[in-house]
């Protein structure tokens, strides 16, 4: 864990993840590169990504769609489609690299040290087995638990997430719940072998408000309880206030700002994140336009040479479109991928 | 699940009676009168009188009908114009010979369509993928008769494998009955293979592309679970379907095959009556058959709900 | 949590650099959507090569069709006894039948009754399928109930065995044969053109349309007919294989086209009693049979992909 060490102001840490706040770091992903093949050859859409997170603290890494939030983490799971690759970065789970393991050793990782939750719950769910079944077969397939042993261990965890009536629950089929019930059976399930990480891709986008903030107290008291590292996905800034500890922003397969909630909120450093922080729904913003930030982001294969975000960025000047940005750390733990970070002064949250 | 068989089953009468409506006005759309037609060249009166009273042919359309439907149900097809044997009798007597190679065609079609599909969708535009396309389209593309010829003479006559023509009942002699079905079954088989093939690829490709297949490989369940369990029990429903229909197509395509490889079942029966213009017993062909397909229906029905509980439940 | 110094709120008197922004203008990805319906089909079939070879491989046939006796070497329908059940040769590069009669020229004369008879049998079932399926879903309620109805009753026959029940009644014949064709395929048709109006009825342009008064003729042909169409034409491509497979069918059992006529299914038909002396007699014509389906199926295929939505699925 050599990153752990106190880098120097200003220093270069594109390629080391930042030291986690609390706690013992459960997973860190260092420099992680990955390509999709397309019919313009291959087509970078993660380009060195490096992040860490403890157990008992909540990272968000927030993006717009394509980003390349959903897909570094896809590659740590080892879940990408065949049409992907990894070319270079490293994954540590308890000092394993899982982008070194056969996907025959990921499969003893998957759903027992590592977990996941979609953002579909309608669909994430398979129609044809009863939930009790499915969460008990994780339990079968890692602790080899007979099945009487794993069934009640489903039952148990969907207890756990607040289903009521689990023991019957349990026997339904997933048509037969609300969008917000299947994603507590979707925590239920990630919970069934108390994973080291749990990483929720957009676990709250497809549902109502109000549910919403259920299922975000949910995630969180289960981590208090279980002491587990949660990696959280999402688009929405809004979200994050409520959950994590760190942010991660990303921007065209990169991270442009890494900090502390407070930091983003109320100190960004990269116009993106103050572009983000614009369009995100207010109160007291009644009346006034959502601000959204114009264009849209750059194609895997015609990234900017100079910084990626220059091109929809008010404050870009001649020096962004140079060169590629190197991602500094301005003050530790808080680095940032921008030109003019020292000399802007960017508004953050009200 | 038995109130869904219910349901069905009230479904099923209607169109059994459409059906029945259907067959029966074969011998309404006969051209001019039924009676003249149906006797032949240079009848004597004798014969179109003695045609027009087996048939009926003086009563009103809907007495006519109700006699038909009411021997029907009592399952009297009634009698060969010609020999004046029972039809139900010829049918059942030729049965044997269709069942066997209905039967086996699907067989043989499931043996080879079940993993051709399953190795295609789980290899997506690998070469092994487009070797099995392109097989499928052919076998969809191969009239069965001359796939037939080509299977006589490559099996039979150059290699003296398998016997060309002929049939040998089970009860006489296991291993004979199949050696005189494998090349016949075949024929028969290869069309279902085919559409069978390209269904499951099709929903197998779907279905493995769904959220919850990438839940089940997040779970940690190795790739024999995530295809055979997740995946299979989906998308085998739109496989059935298509399944069901291709009893149908069996059943019809019998026909040509029987023909060709000289098999005494109902497809030789039929082409008779066909020229003989005996219409009792092409009715009592093909409402037997269409029969038979509701039957198979029915069986696809059940199977949905075992296999969607949207279906069970709802 | 408020900060009282940073609000955008308090402070509209500063200038807010992402007012009136709107880009600086290079981000452009791709863009495909202003493309309009043709022309998207177009760049997409052209891209399809097989679809592209089959469509090839359907006009050289229809080519060969119309100018048969320029095509033809011999006389399809000259005997030569002396020759009978010769192999390919020099002259008669398919070699000849069993009346000496040359097998190059009956295949190319055969494309014409092959294809026509697959064209009658289509147009019959698009006839006998498409009025009602716009009656049923245009009309719905018990239109829809008594059409549908009697559509489960036909799909309930197995195809061919209905076919050879109408050919038996009405005499055997190719007219009869593709009649029967026609009607076994008509369930298609109904189904697919009901199920297209049905989808394109419940788009609120329709009730819209309705409600300023739009008649129901204008109605069909100005939005419905174009939404149709697309299905209508894969349908009508795949349809037309497998008539000429039930046409080669039907021919092959005799109760198809009759002789001296012939078409490829009634030459494998005669051919086959000589399956041992003379293979190439069954081979030839059944090859041409199996490209002028392939043809047809895979022209269609490539046509539903090429009409269908974009279904690009991203990575993330």
């Amino acid at each position: 864990m050599s990153s752990a060490a106190q880098p120097d102001l200003n220093a270069t840490v594109g390629d080391r993840a930042a030291p986690a706040a609390t706690g013992v770091v459960a997973l860190q992903v260092d420099g992680l590169v990955v390509e999709f093949a397309t019919d313009r050859g291959w087509a970078r859409v993660v380009d060195g990504v490096s992040y860490a997170v403890a157990s008992g603290e909540t990272l968000a890494i927030v993006g717009e769609s394509g980003s390349g939030k959903s897909v570094s983490n896809l590659a740590t799971m080892g879940l990408l489609a065949r049409s992907a690759r990894v070319p270079a970065g490293t994954a540590l789970l308890e000092g394993t690299d899982l982008l070194e393991l056969s996907q025959r050793q990921l499969e003893d990782v998957r759903g027992d040290r590592i977990a996941m939750i979609f953002q579909e719950p309608m669909t994430s769910l398979n129609p044809a087995f009863r939930v009790g079944d499915q969460i008990a077969e994780v339990v079968r397939k890692h602790r080899h638990a007979s099945r009487r042993d794993a069934w009640r261990r489903a039952v148990e965890v969907l207890d756990l997430v607040g289903i009521p009536r689990a023991a019957d629950r349990a026997r339904a089929y997933p048509h037969e719940f609300s969008g917000g019930m299947r994603q507590r059976v979707m925590i239920a399930m990630a919970l069934a072998c108390e994973p080291l990480v749990i990483i929720a891709d957009e676990p709250t986008t497809a549902l109502d408000v109000t549910i919403q903030a259920q299922v975000l107290d949910l995630l969180r008291a289960t981590r208090d309880e279980l002491g587990m590292a949660l990696l959280f996905i999402t688009h929405d800034l809004g979200v994050v206030a409520d959950v994590a500890d760190r942010v991660m922003v990303m921007y065209a397969g990169q991270a442009v700002e890494t900090g502390t909630v407070d930091e983003i909120f109320f100190h960004p450093m990269h116009p993106y994140t103050e572009g983000l922080l614009r369009s995100m729904p207010q109160v007291g913003t009644q009346g006034r336009t959502l601000a959204s930030i114009p264009g849209q982001p750059p194609a895997p294969w015609s990234m900017p040479g100079g910084c990626r975000f220059a091109p929809r960025c008010p404050y870009a000047i001649d020096a962004c479109r140079a060169a590629p940005v190197p991602l500094v750390e301005l003050t530790p733990g808080h680095q940032v991928r921008c030109v003019r970070a020292h000399e802007l002064t960017l508004r953050g949250a009200a | 699940m038995l109130y869904l068989f219910l349901r069905r089953l009230l479904f099923v009468v209607p169109i059994l009676f459409l059906v029945s409506i259907l067959v029966f006005s074969f011998v309404l759309l006969i051209p001019g009168d039924p009676a003249v037609t149906l006797a032949g060249d240079n009848p004597t009166p004798e014969q179109i009188a003695q045609i027009r009273d087996k048939l009926g042919l003086d009563d009103p359309i809907i007495v006519q009908y109700g006699h038909w439907v009411d021997d029907l149900v009592h399952g009297d097809l009634g009698d060969s114009l010609f020999t004046g044997r029972s039809v139900w009798k010829s049918i059942k007597e030729r049965l044997p010979v269709t069942i066997s190679l209905a039967s086996l065609s699907l067989l043989f079609a499931l043996i080879i369509a079940v993993p051709a599909g399953i190795i295609a969708a789980t290899n997506r535009g690998r070469w092994i993928d487009s070797l099995t396309t392109v097989g499928a389209s052919l076998g969809l593309a191969m009239p069965s008769f001359w796939l037939g010829l080509i299977l006589v003479l490559v099996f039979g006559l150059k290699l003296g494998w398998l016997p060309a023509t002929g049939f040998v009942p089970i009860s006489e002699s296991p291993w004979q009955w199949l050696k005189h079905l494998v090349l016949p079954a075949l024929t028969l088989g290869a069309a279902a293979a085919a559409e069978t093939t390209r269904q499951l690829r099709a929903s197998l490709s779907d279905v493995l592309d769904q959220d919850y297949v990438r839940t089940a490989r997040a779970k940690g369940l190795g790739w024999r679970s995530v295809v055979f369990k997740h995946g299979m029990k989906n998308a085998a429903i739109p496989v059935i379907t298509v399944i069901g229909f291709q009893v149908a197509f069996l059943l019809g395509g019998s026909v040509i095959v029987e023909q060709l490889f000289a098999l005494p079942g109902l497809g030789g029966l039929a082409i008779r009556a066909v020229l003989d213009r005996d219409v009792p017993i092409i009715q009592g062909i093909v409402m037997f058959a269409a029969t038979i397909v509701i039957a198979i229906n029915l069986i696809v029905d059940m199977l949905y709900g075992f296999l969607n509980p949207k279906v069970r439940s709802s | 949590m408020s900060g009282s110094d940073g609000s955008f709120d308090r402070e509209m008197d500063f200038q807010d650099p992402w007012t009136g922004f709107t880009g600086w203008g290079d981000t452009a990805a791709d863009d495909v959507t202003g493309e309009s319906a043709a022309r998207r089909f177009v760049r997409r079939f052209a891209g399809h090569r097989v679809a592209v070879l089959a469509l090839v491989l359907i006009v050289l046939l229809i080519l060969v069709a119309i100018f048969a006796p320029t095509i033809a070497p011999f006389d399809p329908n000259k005997q030569s006894l002396a020759n009978h059940l010769k192999g390919p040769s020099s002259t008669h590069w398919l070699g000849t039948d069993e009346l000496g009669r040359d097998v190059l020229s009956r295949i190319v004369y055969g494309s014409r009754v092959s294809l026509t008879a697959a064209l009658q049998a289509v147009v019959i079932a698009v006839l006998l399928g498409v009025p009602p399926g716009l009656l049923a879903g245009f009309f719905g309620s018990w239109i829809d109930v008594i059409i549908s109805r009697l559509t489960d009753a036909v799909m309930s026959f197995p195809p061919l065995l209905l076919a050879i029940g109408i050919v038996g009644v009405f005499g055997a014949g190719l007219r009869n044969a593709m009649l029967a064709v026609g009607i076994i395929f008509a369930p298609r048709f109904l189904r697919l053109t009901r199920s297209a109006v049905l989808s394109v009825r419940q788009e609120t342009y329709i009730e819209a349309s309705r409600s300023i008064g739009t008649s129901t003729t204008r109605i069909l042909r100005t939005r419905i007919l174009p939404n149709i169409l697309s299905p209508l034409v894969v349908q009508i491509s795949l349809s037309l294989g497998f008539a000429m497979l039930a046409e080669a069918g039907l021919s092959f059992l005799g109760l198809g086209v009759q002789p001296p006529q012939a078409s490829w299914g009634a030459m494998v038909g005669r051919a086959y009693r000589y399956l041992d002396e003379a293979p190439t007699l069954v081979i030839f014509p059944g090859l041409a049979i199996v490209l002028a389906v392939l043809g047809f199926n895979l022209l269609g295929d490539g046509l539903r992909d090429s009409f269908g939505r974009e279904t690009r699925k991203g990575g993330a």
